[in-house]
């Protein structure tokens, strides 16, 4: 037991005499959730925005003009066909574009519903929100006023490009803690251990007759702390800069936290027993595991949109029975009843993985 | 090409400082065309750091050094150009092939297109290589290692080369035959500037300085040194001087 | 020789096509400092890791102190102490940190096992609150050297720990090994300097995965039959070249500031420096000599070729 505390220490001292690193591990997840926080609810300024009236008459000048009238957008550029539309945002020169039926007013006066249609350039999901719930909202506000007398109305057709089922404003949160949680215990722990080899301090320990599970328990605590610091403190800034709601049970919430850094750490574990070098742990962790995270677990794509055989590919990921746990947890204020299948798979992946860390562990040198 | 006055490594009032440390304090001294030149110190004395002034990686705190015609602080470019360096730690790419490693050098220093191929051609046969020249350097014992290190280092006919333990854990026979490399070199004129911790090849140099602490504490034929300390081998005049006696 | 400490049997080491140790058999007598004596890639620190019991002989057996390598790996553990070739301590924990944490995992403290490294330890411990890695090169073998100490082990390995230190330290290295030996620990060293074979009990030469000998320092210079003389004058390159081609010359290499010549029969040494000052045209000192370990060294390896 001594010799393990003596073990936990060093690692400690390990951590804490590293500064920069200590550094970037408690800064980065802050960093990232104020950027990511702040890019999303700031307001939209001068947003360039193209039309292709197809009726030029009084109406369609008219609901033009209000819109561009409001600080949020700019005029780009009237266009004449619905190619332009495609070349203009495919360039990048618009945000939105606004198109009107031929014949509008017509339409309008025969209560035949002419249509508007908004496309918005979607691959920034949430200025795109913004930016057709404001448009939305005028055209109905100029319906309202005056058409007041009249029975019928236009139909407003929005149409979201390049990301068609846009998810909500605050899913940034779980999903930031996702992927920070991952990349600190993963990454660093397998990093902390590749040293070791790197090092040849490895081989005395290998000489000295310390355990192997002393060795990886003692690697996973500093890991495991500096994880839950992280996860704590993303979620207070969320929940007090960015007033994101806590629906669920808090304690169920930190308990499936820990499990998934456990999960986390054994698959930093795993991979260090399969490298020799620091940069190979770091190789390894990034693309074996930061690139699916990010991708496969439906933080920044909806899982149901990705191709059928990705989807399949996602089962596999820890990261994305986290996140659907997360998001049910916070958002949507599910009980653990319900999540307890998502929770048994985590866990299944977390014995998984340490006892197969444990078997790798090797007491020799190959 | 430059021309040299009588010496070929001109060291004046060399120092470099890290801070409050003083690496290398205010070394000078000279040496000739065609000379062995010992560089002996133990551990942090300061050999690396003059090494790195002298062959224009570092810039000096103060003082000068002309090598090989040119000022190490001024022209560090030009210095690189007309020196070779050989290092036991690296000098040759172990995935690329015997023939690609001097292609590459030779490349490096500017040697026109033309002249490589036969460059490599004697450059193997004076090696006794011919055979080895598709093999991965990797693949190669350590000895030939080093012979083709050396070689490649001086594949540009470079007036001064500086060899930083070029024998360091090779068998004693290749450590001689290594030697009598830097032997035909000296003979044919090449200026080499060699450190080690094999006391025993302080006694194959024409000059051997020893440094401690940053300053050069004694310079000269290992004959004379050793009569100066009242020694017979130049192990012995090493480790009085480390010891301070 | 004492009670056999280590005993070594057929032990081979293959890494794929390469055979870095090829069937080595050979024992150690407790309290015996013994010497592998070898250039680099002859097979020194695959030995010295099977031993440590890092890595397993691909064929083979050994035991030390009536312990199997392999079987009792655990056991052995505990009574090993071990340095590595390069610097193998945490560069981040200061002097005294290290040394705390390597008494703590092997079950002891330092003021337990102190009288065992003093000698060693005294040396750095004006510095025990700075980071190993701020250590200069001495040091940090000091350091190293009373980190595989402190657990009081019955054996000690030490991967060449001469190797990149300069001079001073590895004399003060020899001195702190000498004394570790007259305490009865059995102590195991690899080095690729030959001067250093001078220092053990026994020493084995070793090259390219084979053992050529092994014998106490005295005997194996003893051993050594061939007429050997000391060659010195001026010119020294061309005066190698020139003694290379006289027919008696069996080999002639280069030795500190003279030439050691090996001849094919016995010979006056004043006849022989006659022989060479008129070929040459310049004085020339030749003395007859007995050999020294690195000429015995060579001579094996020529002989072996």
């Amino acid at each position: 037991m001594k010799a393990f505390l003596a073990f936990l220490k060093k690692e400690f001292y390990h951590v804490w005499r590293d500064p920069r690193s200590l550094l970037i591990l408690i800064g980065m997840p802050m960093v990232q959730v104020i950027l990511f926080g702040f890019a999303i609810t700031n307001e939209i300024v001068d947003a360039k925005i193209a039309i292709l009236d197809n009726s030029k008459d009084e109406v369609t000048q008219e609901i033009s003009n209000k819109i561009l009238s409001s600080k949020y957008f700019k005029l780009y550029e009237y266009l004449s066909s619905k190619d332009q539309i495609e070349r203009a945002f495919k360039k990048g020169k618009i945000k939105i574009a606004l198109v009107f039926e031929n014949d509008f007013s017509q339409k309008l006066n025969r209560n035949e519903n002419p249509k508007v249609q908004i496309i918005a350039d979607a691959t920034d999901p949430n200025t795109a929100t913004t930016l057709i719930n404001y448009i939305s909202s005028n055209i109905l506000d100029y319906q309202t006023k005056y058409l007041k007398n009249k029975s019928g109305g236009l139909e407003v057709v929005s149409k979201m490009e390049f990301n068609p089922q846009l998810k909500g404003v605050y899913l940034f949160v779980p999903g930031t803690i996702t992927i920070i949680l991952m990349l600190i215990s993963a990454m660093m722990t397998s990093i902390s251990i590749a040293r070791e080899k790197e090092k040849g301090t490895m081989e005395i320990l290998l000489v000295s007759p310390i355990k192997p599970l002393m060795v990886i328990v003692g690697k996973v605590v500093p890991y495991i702390s500096l994880a839950l610091i992280n996860a704590v403190t993303i979620l207070l800034l969320g929940v007090f800069v960015f007033g994101l709601p806590i629906r669920g049970s808090l304690l169920v919430l930190m308990l499936e936290i820990i499990l998934f850094i456990i999960t986390a750490l054994g698959l930093g574990i795993f991979i260090s027993t399969k490298v020799n070098t620091q940069q190979d742990a770091l190789l390894i962790s990034l693309m074996g595991l930061l690139l699916p995270t990010i991708i496969l677990s439906g933080f920044i794509y909806p899982i149901e949109s990705l191709p059928e055989i990705l989807q399949y590919v996602s089962h596999v990921i820890p990261a994305k029975w986290f996140l659907i746990i997360l998001r049910d947890i916070m958002i949507k204020g599910t009980e653990f009843g319900l999540i307890i299948k998502e929770t048994l798979i985590l866990f299944g992946m977390m014995m998984f993985f340490l006892i197969i860390s444990i078997k790798n562990y090797k007491i020799r040198l190959e | 090409m430059k021309s040299y006055g009588k010496y070929i490594v001109e060291v004046e009032n060399l120092t470099k400082k890290f801070g409050d440390f003083v690496a290398v304090d205010n070394i000078s001294f000279n040496v000739k065309k065609g000379e062995i030149f010992g560089f002996l110190g133990a551990n942090g004395a300061g050999k690396t750091t003059a090494m790195k002034m002298l062959t224009g990686l570092l810039s000096p705190s103060s003082g000068n050094a002309i090598v090989a015609g040119w000022d190490v602080e001024k022209n560090p470019e030009k210095v690189k150009l007309n020196i070779g360096y050989m290092s036991q730690k690296f000098s040759l790419y172990d995935d690329l092939r015997v023939s690609e490693n001097i292609r590459l050098y030779a490349g490096i220093y500017k040697i026109p297109g033309k002249e490589i191929k036969i460059k490599i051609n004697t450059l193997l046969e004076e090696l006794g290589m011919q055979d080895l020249r598709k093999k991965l350097v990797g693949d190669l014992p350590l000895g030939w290692k080093q012979k083709l290190a050396f070689a490649v280092a001086m594949v540009h006919d470079p007036p001064v080369v500086f060899l930083d333990e070029p024998t360091s854990g090779v068998d004693p026979i290749t450590r001689r035959q290594f030697w009598e490399m830097i032997y035909k070199a000296s003979a044919d004129g090449t200026t080499l500037f060699v450190t080690t911790h094999y006391l025993d090849e302080a006694e194959y140099c024409t000059r051997t300085s020893i440094m401690v602490d940053g300053e050069i504490k004694a310079l000269d034929t290992p004959e004379n040194l050793k009569q100066q300390f009242e020694v017979d081998n130049m192990q012995d005049v090493f480790v009085k001087l480390a010891r301070g006696l | 020789m004492n009670k056999t400490f280590v005993n070594i049997e057929n032990i081979s080491k293959f890494y794929g096509e390469i055979k870095a140790l090829k069937n080595i058999s050979f024992s150690v007598g407790e309290g015996e400092l013994f010497g592998l004596i070898g250039p680099d890639g002859g097979g020194k620190t695959s030995l010295i890791r099977i031993l440590t019991t890092l890595l397993k002989p691909t064929e083979g057996r050994a035991e030390i102190n009536g312990m199997d390598i392999v079987k009792d790996f655990k056991k052995l553990r505990k009574i090993i102490g071990y340095m590595p070739g390069r610097f193998s301590l945490y560069e981040d924990l200061t002097v005294e940190e290290n040394l705390k944490f390597f008494a703590t995992i092997f079950n002891t403290t330092i003021k337990e096992n102190y009288h065992l490294i003093e000698d060693i330890y005294s040396q750095i411990e004006p510095f025990k609150n700075r980071r190993a890695g701020k250590l200069s090169g001495g040091m940090k073998q000091k350091l190293a050297l009373s980190c595989a100490l402190i657990h009081k082990p019955e054996i000690l390995f030490l991967d060449e720990p001469t190797t990149g230190i300069d001079a001073v330290s590895r004399v003060e290295l020899w001195e702190m090994l000498k004394k570790l030996k007259d305490q009865n620990l059995t102590i195991i060293v690899s080095t690729p300097y030959m001067d250093e074979a001078n220092l053990c009990d026994r020493v084995a030469f070793m090259q390219k995965g084979e053992i050529m000998e092994i014998n106490p320092p005295e005997t194996i210079i003893q051993e050594f039959n061939e007429p050997l003389y000391s060659v010195k004058g001026d010119d020294f390159y061309h005066l190698l070249l020139e003694l290379r081609k006289m027919e008696i010359t069996k080999t002639a290499f280069p030795f500190g500031d003279s030439i050691h010549l090996t001849a094919y029969n016995n010979i006056n040494p004043s006849e022989l420096n006659a022989m060479i000052e008129e070929r040459m045209r310049i004085k020339t000192e030749t003395q007859k000599i007995s050999a020294n370990i690195e000429d015995c060294f060579m001579a094996k390896m020529i002989n072996t070729e």
